[in-house]
């Protein structure tokens, strides 16, 4: 009697899971394939299957546009935001200092803060001090809730760096900067590129904070709030598919390599 | 993974480091802390001070004085009070969604899969794989496959499981839905790093010492995996109860189904009305604060059973 119901409760969890990774691909596959409708005004009822949306996508005026300055404000936040939290993230690990509770707060803060509430603040800063909103708030904005991120995320490999690479540099009379550039920058790539993913994979899709603090500027999802409302043309699924995709391909990718890093470490040890 | 910011104890700083000059510190130190006080402590104080403001006499829309106005807080509970407790209320409900949800499937992922780790990979890909999608496609992909036209809904009501006249689209329930989806890798991402770590050996332990399958599960695995539960909860929790897409007219919510987003939203750039999107604000976050405090504390004393 045990043994089946350990049989069935194995078998259950499995069944369960393939239905549930089903579910939370449901509305991708949905937009994927919508992004091949041959639509006119509206992208609701199946008309038939077509490459147009994809190949005259920007014929769509507002869906290029508003994915080009997507993807300005990421690629300028993600550096920002990289840059200030690798370095905070090398202080936080490497050093001793005092505030380190009130610095540790400050950076959990804005991750534990509902965007609502850090979009409104900010627009409440730019009204006060009379800066004009636009790309330049944007890009504000968003660095500073990447920021977080980023520490969170380069932590942990600053954490796992062996401090005896860095000393074995020094030892060979390599300058401060040598041994920066040389040794622990290298070290700690695979955790500044994954901070610096994340960072534009946030920046790239919000829209509560974009929204309060952009003005007349619009980003690709705040394109997509306001087609919502009249219609949503496929082209927004081409461009949402095609990111997709990309996302997808990056992640499998860097998966295979540490797979493959892995296999190759295992083996020379 | 930074979704696990809330699981794991930061590491502690490397011992063997030479205590060196506090200058070198400062400098990695200054530049991002500076950004953070001028662009998320300042905004929090400017969004206090917003809040007092009034409204200056004998002018358009949108020009306000500051004040100690805080009769606006009086006005935001009479108006909204209704708003504020749909959101946390939705948001507990959401959240408990994507808990039942997600602790399964983290299970499966974190100790079934355990011995399999390329498909482990695979399946945590998966899970995120939703986030690669545009927040707004994927509301909007569910609005219309839940629509009274879609498939789904007319096939509840070809069975006469629902009522020919009934929506799902507009209603609490759908609002619900949408909310729960789109947060479930919050909440699946950490449990599984939990349970990821979870040892073995303690289920057998509990097997050895006749614990039936209930008792081992809520006596060892789940408090094992509890800050994982904990910073899932809270990672959902917390955005949930400040969106505002979701609960739109043109996503899956109707007029009746406000929440305080919606109105933050409304009374921000259809009203002009900052000082009252300010105390709103702020009453969002201080009730968000209090709620998550008791319930860290709680479930940090106490056993999550």
């Amino acid at each position: 009697m045990r043994a089946i119901g350990r049989f069935f409760s194995r078998y259950t969890i499995w069944v369960y899971s393939v239905l549930a990774f089903a579910f939370l691909l449901i509305p991708i596959l949905y937009t994927i394939v919508f992004s091949f409708n041959d639509s006119r005004r509206t992208n609701i009822a199946w008309r038939g299957f077509t490459l147009d949306n994809w190949i005259y996508l920007c014929e769509e005026q507002g869906v290029c546009q508003s994915f080009i300055n997507s993807v300005v404000v990421g690629v300028v936040a993600t550096v920002l935001a990289t840059t200030l939290g690798t370095m905070i993230a090398i202080a936080l690990v490497r050093y001793r200092f005092r505030f380190r509770a009130a610095t540790t707060l400050l950076l959990f803060l804005p991750m534990a803060t509902p965007e609502i509430v850090l979009g409104t603040g900010l627009a409440a800063e730019f009204l006060t001090a009379g800066i004009p909103k636009g790309i330049g708030t944007v890009i504000l904005a968003h660095t500073m809730f990447c920021i977080s991120f980023v520490v969170v995320t380069v932590r942990a490999r600053v954490a796992s760096l062996d401090p005896a690479m860095e000393e074995a540099g020094r030892d060979l009379y390599a300058s401060p900067g040598q041994v920066f550039w040389r040794v622990t920058f290298p070290l700690l790539l695979p955790g500044i590129i994954a901070a610096a993913l994340l960072s534009f994979a946030l920046s790239f899709d919000d829209f509560i904070i974009t929204t309060f603090n952009s003005g007349a500027f619009v980003t690709f999802p705040k394109y997509l709030y306001t087609a919502a409302a009249k219609g949503m043309p496929a082209e927004a699924n081409v461009v949402a598919s095609a990111v997709f995709f990309i996302a997808i391909i990056a992640v499998v990718a860097s998966q295979l390599s540490a797979a493959a890093r892995r296999k190759k470490l295992a083996k020379t040890a | 993974m930074a979704f696990g910011a809330f699981a794991t104890t930061p590491a502690a700083p490397v011992e063997s480091v030479v205590r060196r000059r506090s200058k070198v510190a400062l400098l990695l130190l200054l530049p991002g802390i500076a950004y953070l006080a001028l662009f998320f402590l300042v905004p929090l104080v400017s969004l206090v001070l917003t809040s007092f403001q009034t409204k200056r006499p004998n002018t358009d829309l949108g020009v306000y004085d500051y004040a100690f106005q805080w009769q606006n807080y009086v006005t935001v509970v009479q108006s909204y009070g209704e708003h504020i407790g749909r959101s946390f209320g939705y948001a507990v409900a959401a959240t408990v969604l994507a808990l039942l949800f997600s602790y399964p499937l983290a299970y499966f992922i974190g100790v079934t899969l355990r011995r399999f780790p390329l498909v482990q990979a695979l399946a945590l890909t998966l899970v995120i794989a939703p986030f690669f999608i545009s927040f707004l496609l994927r509301t909007l992909a569910w609005k219309q496959i839940l629509s009274d036209e879609g498939a789904v809904i007319s096939t509840l009501k070809a069975l006469s499981l629902m009522g020919s006249d009934a929506h799902f689209t507009g209603t609490p329930g759908a609002v619900i839905f949408g909310l729960a989806y789109n947060f479930i890798p919050f909440m699946t991402l950490p449990i599984y790093t939990s349970l990821e770590k979870l040892d073995l050996r303690y289920v057998e332990a509990g097997n050895d010492l006749y614990a039936g399958r209930v008792r081992t599960f809520f006596s060892i695995i789940l408090p094992l995996s509890a800050p994982g539960v904990i910073s899932g909860t809270l990672l959902t929790f917390i955005p949930i109860s400040g969106d505002y897409v979701n609960a739109s007219n043109a996503f899956l919510g109707s007029s009746e189904t406000a929440m305080i987003g919606n109105v933050i939203e409304s009374q921000f750039f259809t009203s002009q009305n900052y000082p009252i999107a300010a105390a709103l604000s702020i009453i969002l976050m201080a009730a968000i604060l209090i709620l998550v405090s008791v319930y860290v504390r709680r479930s940090g004393t106490e056993d999550l059973v």
